[in-house]
């Protein structure tokens, strides 16, 4: 079966995942949304490219930034903007997913940002419109279960590419709970696929994925070993419920271990750059002294991830 | 077909442009030929002109049916529009449509005081009411040509002429 976010001229028209994904599509995203960057520095914060089309954001599961941003994103573009809450609606009475998909179609959509707490229900979208003759109409994957952050993933490598050019020499370091995170998952795939050097996955036994070592990634369970010698420090969000399920003992022992400090910091090379997709905790993952510090570019990543999404949005709804 | 030297062309540009350009336009060069074009006479005609850079690439009309070219570079425009005296600087004037995006773009950064166009080449052919102020040369071109202005590796710039089957160089 063909890449069901590929056409036939293997020209992108959803964004799904950044698995498989060539790594031309993926510089021609990143070169595109270079330019998208200005246009947050002019009076008029507005291109007119998707004039007239409609963007629905369909989150299933909460989040507020990342819905923030696609819907700024779109807006900048000239979109009209939709949101649905949509557990506080139809699924609760009974709609399948792709009923619900179907009648917003049946509305004229032209983009669908989806947000899943189930792996895969993005593609599964995009395969229903593909397979019933409505690939025109656009799917964005904003995150799904465990499996994949393809925007998240873009904006990281935007701003590694930012700060350090290529990625052919670097060694970049992803620190915390990599087993649940589809934002580490997204950006092993682009990082390995735009030939980064070194890839390490950086956490505890019980936080890392088994099979880790099978994507190229050089798995690490000393943080001072993990960081040493690298040029990113990506530090992943501990979320609360992993202490429930006794995959950790407390926070306090995570952050004694795995909490990025200006010592261990001091370990990556002098002008290492600390990531963080947000939200953060401090004083969990990642101590106040770093997130404030002159490494961090965690307040950047914000700015460029709308550019990017505005690349992939602009990149999807032409082809 | 013979296509003019675009060293001399782009003289007798510089000679019409001379005194009849306000003198602090600003020029502002469509990327990727308008820009070398705007460089160069804006070093030599008298006066202040600070040099920026568009790319109409977000402002296209064919965006529906082409989609976005890869390799978008970002516009740079490094004064105030608001008031400018602008003089907009394009390699080939053909369709006007490129010359159309580029205005709507100005606009999205201020209300210039006055737009004019100067252009190296008027190949005709225009789909739009749009016409350039100043014009190095005038040519009949075939349709099924596209001209590109090439610029060495010294410096200097060139004219060709291209079709479907590839580059021809006149």
């Amino acid at each position: 079966m063909r890449n069901p976010q590929l056409n036939a001229n293997g020209e992108l028209t959803h964004l799904l995942t950044l698995e498989g994904l060539p790594a031309d599509v993926i510089r021609h995203i990143l070169d595109t949304a270079k330019p998208f960057t200005s246009i947050a520095e002019r009076d008029v914060k507005k291109v007119p490219l998707l004039r007239g089309r409609s963007v629905f954001n369909l989150f299933f599961e909460n989040s507020t930034r990342t819905r923030t941003t696609f819907e700024i994103a779109a807006k900048r573009l000239s979109a009209d903007v939709i949101n649905l809450n949509i557990g506080a609606s139809s699924t609760t009475k009974g709609e399948t997913l792709l009923d619900t998909v179907d009648n917003l179609v049946a509305m004229n959509a032209d983009m669908f940002i989806v947000r899943h707490a189930q792996s895969g229900a993005p593609h599964l979208i995009a395969s229903h419109l593909n397979r019933t003759g409505r690939g025109h109409v656009h799917v964005v994957n904003a995150g799904d279960g465990r499996h994949a952050h393809p925007t998240q993933g873009l904006l990281d490598l935007f701003t590694i590419r930012h700060y350090k050019q290529a990625f052919p020499g670097l060694t970049v370091a992803i620190v915390g709970d990599i087993l649940h995170s589809r934002v580490a998952r997204s950006l092993i795939h682009g990082l390995t696929t735009m030939g980064t050097t070194e890839v390490r996955a950086v956490g505890p036994q019980t936080l890392l994925p088994t099979a880790m070592s099978s994507l190229g990634v050089r798995v690490c369970h000393d943080m001072r070993e993990g960081i040493g010698g690298c040029d990113v420090v990506v530090m992943l969000r501990l979320q609360n419920e992993r202490m429930k399920g006794a995959l950790l003992p407390s926070a306090g022992e995570y952050f004694k271990h795995y909490g990025l400090t200006p010592a261990k910091l001091a370990l990556a090379k002098p002008d290492a750059i600390v990531m963080h997709p947000g939200p953060m905790n401090r004083g969990v993952e990642i101590d106040s002294a770093v997130a404030d510090g002159d490494h961090a570019v965690i307040l950047p990543q914000v700015t460029f991830g709308i550019a990017v999404r505005m690349a992939v949005m602009s990149i999807v709804a032409g082809n | 077909m013979s296509l003019p030297d675009a060293e001399s062309t782009l003289t007798e540009l510089v000679e019409r442009m001379r005194g009849a350009v306000a003198f602090d336009a600003r020029f502002v060069g469509i990327y990727s030929g308008g820009a070398w074009l705007a460089e160069r006479l804006a070093a030599a005609i008298p006066g202040d002109h600070p040099v920026g850079y568009i790319d109409a690439s977000f402002y296209r009309d064919d965006y529906a049916r082409k989609g976005l070219k890869p390799e978008i570079k970002a516009t740079q425009l490094p004064f105030e529009i608001e008031g400018a005296s602008i003089v907009l600087v394009d390699d080939v004037l053909y369709t006007g449509r490129s010359v159309r995006a580029a205005i709507n773009e100005l606009f999205d950064y201020g209300r210039p005081a006055r737009i004019e166009l100067a252009v190296l080449v008027d190949r005709g052919g225009r789909e739009l009411p749009i016409e350039a102020t100043y014009v190095g040369a005038r040519l009949v071109v075939a349709s099924d040509l596209s001209i590109v202005l090439a610029r060495e590796a010294d410096g200097s710039l060139s004219l060709r002429a291209e079709g479907a089957e590839g580059p021809r160089h006149a």
